[in-house]
């Protein structure tokens, strides 16, 4: 795998360090590069790990600590390196072992409906949710839905179903990142949120004619 | 306490609602009733901040002494307005503090308490409770003060500045940070209004409002506590309550929150 495959130790420091200039030479008081000391004991002494929610969670990786500065990650300086983080997701993204995209849309409208799995109040082996619908409207009939993200209703009539959108979608599900460096969108596929088959699944929500998402 | 027994009744009722009621149908509705009953003497954060209001003047402690010299700020004894300048920096601790931690600290000089078993319950704990309502009464002697939280110390600008680094934080799971879900104004998770917390309209409207009585859990939360469920969605281990991972996001919200009215204790769904 690439780079972006190996987390960076300790929070990345490393990594900022030697990719970008230091913020606080910017004159801005905050962001990485600035403090870095006592941000690092911060974090240190100010979580404990519960559950599954262990202590790793706050090694970021190189996606991750490059969109911790958003003024730094959308500046034109910037442009070589978020071009360069968004190939190494995109090479990271895999594909379909069979080659076939769409799965079952019935159970994709409920992965999309649960916002279950790997908090630390959730147990190792608990069946992961895809989130969607915190973000995304998606079945007109589900009234209760959030707006991170845009609309996906009418997905297939919008999108297309033809290889090029099946790509799309599957990139988008699998490592939002590939697309837009800092999405807030989480790498479902990518950072083993879901399985191949849930997202599937998933694409058959968004792209089968039958689903509710179509009608 | 008699809060307490109308409260643990009434979140049963709120959080299982229909499924309570169609089962246990008598126990339910007379649950309802008892929660009809506490809002009639006023919203049940009021029952916390008079239950808070007793911790603060009972002694107590194996020194046997009350909170009521305790120094928030504003000089010892000084309660009102208090909350409104908050996190601020302290220095008989060479900290700076949120009123939690500042409550902490008094409860170890003045009362000679080992805070550690506070600090280390669980949240819906008596522990948690107690320090939930004495913050719930403190912030509610700061109702209607505009929020005024200097950064003029180092210390203080310090931990805004950490604070702020802590907000945009991505990590874990999800690649979450504070950010991805109260980034941008008029966003909803489901049906759930967002504030954006880096303006000061949305730190505004939710710093001044807690600590807030949630109907849905049957339960009075605390900043602290907010913070901490927000960490649990986010995919993050658990903060310890009252580190400066804490006080600093309180920091980072406070600030921004600036002239804005207080209007504690907060009512929430
Ligand atoms: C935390 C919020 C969030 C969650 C959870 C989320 N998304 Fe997204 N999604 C976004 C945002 C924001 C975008 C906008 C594009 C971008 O920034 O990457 C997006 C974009 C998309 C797109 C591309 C839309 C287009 O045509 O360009 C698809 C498809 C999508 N999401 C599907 C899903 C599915 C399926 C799920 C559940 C597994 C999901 N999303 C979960 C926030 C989210
Ligand atoms: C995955 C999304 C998500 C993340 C990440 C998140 N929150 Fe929240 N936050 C919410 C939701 C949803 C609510 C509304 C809660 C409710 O109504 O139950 C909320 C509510 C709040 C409130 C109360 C707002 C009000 O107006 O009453 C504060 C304060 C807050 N969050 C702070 C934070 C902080 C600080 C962080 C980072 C440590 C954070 N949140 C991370 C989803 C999130």
């Amino acid at each position: 795998m690439k780079k972006i495959a190996s987390i960076v130790s300790a929070l990345a420091f490393a990594a900022i360090a030697a990719g970008v200039q230091a913020n606080a030479a910017d004159g801005s008081s905050w962001g990485p590069g600035a403090d870095d000391a006592n941000f690092k004991a911060m974090l240190k002494s100010g979580f404990r790990a519960k559950g599954i929610a262990t202590l790793d969670r706050l090694d970021q990786d190189a996606t991750q600590a490059f969109c911790s500065d958003p003024d730094r990650a959308n500046s034109k300086e910037s442009a070589a390196q978020k071009a360069k983080i968004e190939a190494d997701n995109m090479a990271a993204i895999k594909w379909p072992s069979d080659g076939k995209w769409l799965g079952d849309w019935k159970e994709g409208e409920k992965l999309a409906q649960s916002g279950r799995g790997l908090t630390s109040t959730d147990k190792a082996g608990d069946v992961n949710g895809g989130n969607c619908y915190n973000c995304h409207q998606l079945s007109p009939k589900e009234i209760s839905y959030g707006t991170i993200g845009p609309s996906l209703t009418n997905y297939a009539r919008i999108k297309g179903v033809d290889e090029e959108a099946m790509r799309y979608v599957w990139g988008h599900i699998y490592d939002s990142k590939a697309y837009n460096a800092c999405s807030n969108m989480p790498r479902a596929g990518y950072k083993g949120i879901l399985t191949e088959k849930q997202i599937k699944d998933l694409m058959a929500l968004l792209l089968d004619p039958n689903s509710p998402v179509n009608q | 306490m008699r809060w307490r027994k109308i409260l643990v009744p009434l979140a049963v009722a709120t959080a299982l609602g229909a499924v309570v009621a169609r089962a246990e149908e008598d126990k339910s509705a007379q649950s309802i009733e008892q929660y009809r009953e506490a809002l009639k003497d006023g919203n049940p954060a009021e029952l916390y901040e008079s239950s808070g209001e007793e911790l603060w003047k009972k002694p107590a402690g194996p020194k046997n002494v009350s909170l009521e010299k305790c120094d928030l700020g504003l000089g010892a004894g000084v309660v009102k307005g208090a909350y409104a300048q908050l996190p601020r920096y302290f220095k008989d601790t060479d900290k700076v503090q949120d009123a939690e931690s500042r409550v902490l600290t008094c409860m170890s000089t003045l009362q000679g308490v080992d805070v550690a078993k506070y600090v280390n319950a669980s949240f819906g704990t008596p522990e948690k409770d107690d320090l939930n309502a004495i913050a719930t009464y403190i912030s509610g002697q700061s109702k209607g003060v505009p929020v005024k939280v200097s950064l003029a110390l180092p210390k203080e600008q310090q931990m805004y500045d950490l604070g702020k680094r802590m907000f945009y934080y991505q990590g874990g799971s999800h690649d979450f940070s504070c950010a991805t879900c109260h980034g941008e104004e008029g966003r909803r998770i489901r049906l759930q209004d967002l504030p954006a917390l880096a303006t000061k309209k949305g730190a505004g409207s939710a710093w001044t409002s807690w600590p807030a009585y949630r109907v849905s859990a049957g339960q009075m939360w605390g900043m602290q506590w907010r913070i901490n469920d927000c960490f649990r969605q986010q995919r993050f281990p658990e903060p310890v309550y009252a580190s400066d991972v804490t006080i600093a996001l309180s920091m980072f919200m406070a600030a921004n929150a600036n002239g804005a009215l207080m209007d504690t204790p907060g009512i929430k769904r």
